[in-house]
């Protein structure tokens, strides 16, 4: 089982959905907070749907607002990158390129984008999670390959 | 000079090192373990994941989602924590505000971080006065080093001084600390900062020098006097023989006979040990925060690091002061003396005194320090005292309580003298009226104040008592009266807000003073050691405040402020008096 999970946690990172912070994400991981990662990636789902929303909404006005596009992609990016998120954070980088060249059918495409990658990694690691706690306690977390 | 404690390592291992002397130090023995961070970052997950990491790291973590909040909890628990950790782009505040308000009401170190790395934003970081700029997603081996900066900057508030004087008078438990510290961080990377720190020092020095019109040649370096055991036992037996009340750095120099001790270095010592004074007798607990009293000199020409002694009039003085206008006359807390990280000795925070009296000067840094050297009751005793310069700042460093230090440093600043002395105690706060008759003519009204405001607007809003001073001052006698009152009455930090707002509002102006010359330049006015840039540029901007112009000041929502020079005012005679010619005083509200 265990190393189902270890697999599956390799692929992730293989596929590019995951990169370097998650793994710090694991070091963080201990006793006192076993489910310290899921616990942060949950976080960042509901924090992150309030972020999705403004930008959905922006994306609808028109003309587009880009400063306003950009400072929300700011923030979602930030929070995209500190799960580790990998696919996530290049759209969102995208999507800032397009708002400084103020492309807004390149934003919107982008957009969609970002939400598809959003979603995927929402799943993997909700089946990753679950087969974590399964699993039981891991150990410490090892480097990706 | 070699330092001889032998480095501890952080591990603890040694009793000593880290401990602070009395006990209530916030490092324990197993530093950097236990430093208490305290971190802002609207966002939810960066904040957890922050939380997680800095616990591992074994610091103890205060979270807050919002600056406000923040800011509150550093108000109330002064000494509370050691670092800040800030994120640039939150939705109630900016980072970089929020930085800037940190730095110049309690002088935290201060790290930023965000996923953005343009060189423009890291660059605001600097400039504001970070310590540190963290890209997101922080990783942990970041974060473990971030003791670093607490220590480095404890480091120069103790100032090399210490490593110099620490030897020599064995007395200090601190100094002693910093000793260990130093050699402790001698392996580090500090030490490079402490190479870099000493050369912005020097730099400020020399800026000091430059911009100080100093007629002391001796003066114009601006050397840091190292007051050693026996030099402060002069002082204070001349201080006793003047008598508190009555001892005038022109006079204790006299009496204290020493050979290159100049009247500004005694000024920033007395001002000190007024502070010292007060803390002792628990009075005027406003009195500058011994415990801010340390860090500064590593910040110095940032914004945010007010002359040690600024920042930490200010922030000890009052969070009222606070130019966000949220004075909440707490009087600030005497640091205990036995905190170590307080200034608890004199010596050191003489010394950074010293320092950052001049950097006030010049960097404009005195703004910052009027800005929140604003008391928000400005009762700044004023005393009057004799012409020499140094009274004039001596008396106006009275200001009590309340930051007064800071303005006196930029009064100093601005007449060349050194240190501002701080009201420290037993200054009386008489609203004595300055007398810029240096210049021209006396203010026997308060009319002077508004003058005197202006004048020394550029240092310490108010916090120039008026009197006679004629000689030295040289006409900047910043006569606190108006500003007390309208500040009392009201108040009003916000005044000062726009201006606290600011070094950046302070620069400004800088030219009209010295062009226009009207306070500083004109007529025997000229202050003398006006910190160049700041002193000009504060001028430049109160005077237009004071209602010369009347216009700031209505802008500034200090109807107050307004409406007591217009009593005070005399028509626009009250202008020429002064001679600030260099202002248009066409305005002058009557």
């Amino acid at each position: 089982m265990q190393r189902q999970l270890a697999t599956m946690k390799q692929s992730l990172f293989d596929q590019g959905y995951l990169d370097e912070q998650f793994v710090q994400l694991e070091e963080l991981q201990d006793e006192v907070n076993p489910n310290f990662v899921e616990e942060v990636v949950t976080l960042y789902y509901r924090d992150s749907v309030r972020l999705v929303q403004n930008l959905e909404q922006a994306l609808e006005k028109n003309p587009l607002d880009f400063s306003k596009l950009d400072s929300y992609m700011h923030q979602f990016k930030g929070s995209s990158s500190s799960i580790g998120a990998k696919k996530v954070k290049i759209e969102c980088t995208q999507f800032r390129e397009y708002c400084r060249t103020g492309n807004g059918e390149g934003c919107k495409r982008t957009f969609q984008q970002l939400k598809k990658e959003y979603a995927t990694l929402k799943k993997k690691l909700e089946v990753y999670f679950q087969f974590a706690r399964q699993v039981g306690p891991v150990e410490k977390a090892r480097r990706p390959k | 000079m070699h330092l001889e404690v032998n480095p501890v390592p952080f591990a603890g291992s040694t009793a000593s090192s880290w401990k602070s002397g009395g006990g209530g130090g916030v490092v324990s023995d197993q530093f950097p373990a236990g430093l208490r961070v305290l971190v802002v970052d609207d966002d939810p997950t960066c904040l957890r994941i922050l939380e997680k990491m800095l616990r591992n790291c074994l610091y103890e973590v205060t979270k807050c989602s919002r600056a406000e909040v923040a800011l509150k909890l550093l108000r109330d628990n002064k000494d509370g924590f050691d670092v800040v950790i800030s994120d640039v782009h939150m939705p109630d505040m900016d980072g970089f505000k929020l930085l800037e308000h940190i730095g110049l009401e309690m002088d935290l170190p201060v790290i930023m971080m965000s996923a953005d790395d343009s060189k423009r934003v890291v660059m605001k970081g600097v400039t504001h006065g970070a310590c540190d700029y963290l890209i997101k997603p922080v990783r942990m081996e970041a974060l473990k080093n971030i003791w670093q900066h607490v220590i480095r900057r404890k480091k120069h508030e103790w100032g090399d001084h210490n490593e110099k004087d620490v030897e020599q008078s064995g007395s200090v438990e601190d100094g002693e600390r910093q000793q260990k510290q130093l050699s402790e961080n001698d392996d580090y990377s500090s030490s490079a900062n402490e190479g870099s720190c000493k050369n912005s020092k020097k730099r400020k020095n020399e800026d000091e020098e430059g911009g100080e019109r100093d007629e002391d040649s001796s003066s114009s370096k601006k050397q840091r006097v190292v007051w050693t055991t026996e030099l402060h036992q002069q002082f204070v037996t001349a201080v006793n023989q003047l008598g508190i009340d009555k001892a005038v750095p022109k006079k204790i120099l006299d009496l204290m006979n020493v050979q290159g001790l100049t009247r500004e270095n005694v000024a920033s010592h007395l001002q000190k040990y007024r502070l010292y004074l007060r803390r002792l007798s628990g009075q005027h607990h406003n009195g500058i925060g011994n415990s801010f009293m340390g860090p500064t000199d590593a910040t110095f020409g940032q914004l945010t690091s007010v002359n040690g002694l600024d920042l930490q009039s200010l922030a000890s003085s009052s969070s009222q002061l606070s130019p966000l206008g949220r004075s909440t006359n707490r009087t600030p807390v005497s640091v205990p003396l036995n905190d170590p990280r307080n200034i608890f000795s004199f010596e050191s925070p003489n010394i950074r005194f010293v320092h950052g009296q001049q950097q006030q000067q010049h960097n404009g840094v005195n703004r910052g320090n009027l800005l929140h050297g604003i008391p928000t009751n400005m009762n700044m005793p004023i005393h009057p005292h004799s012409s020499q310069s140094n009274s004039l700042l001596t008396q106006m460093v009275q200001p009590p309580q309340q930051r007064n230090q800071i303005f006196n440093d930029g009064v100093f600043g601005q007449n060349g003298i050194d240190g501002f002395a701080p009201a420290y105690t037993s200054i009386p706060q008489p609203s004595s009226v300055v007398d810029f008759s240096r210049s021209q003519r006396t203010f026997s009204t308060p009319v002077n104040n508004n003058f005197g405001i202006a004048g020394l607007a550029s240092s310490n809003k108010g916090m120039l008592p008026q009197h006679d001073i004629g000689s030295e001052i040289n006409g900047f006698v910043p006569t606190c009266d108006v500003f007390t009152d309208v500040n009392q009455n009201n108040n009003r930090t916000d005044d000062w807000g726009f201006q606290s707002v600011g070094p950046t509002t302070f620069e400004a102006p800088q030219h009209l003073n010295v062009q226009s010359g009207g306070l500083v330049n004109n007529s025997n006015l000229v202050p003398q050691n006006i910190p160049s840039d700041s002193l000009s540029r504060i001028r430049g901007e109160r005077l237009p405040d004071v209602g010369f112009q009347n216009s700031l000041f209505s802008d500034q929502d200090d109807d107050l402020l307004s409406t007591y020079i217009k009593q005070n005012h005399q028509d626009g005679s009250f202008d020429n008096e002064f001679g600030f010619d260099g202002y248009p005083l066409d305005d002058l509200p009557v």
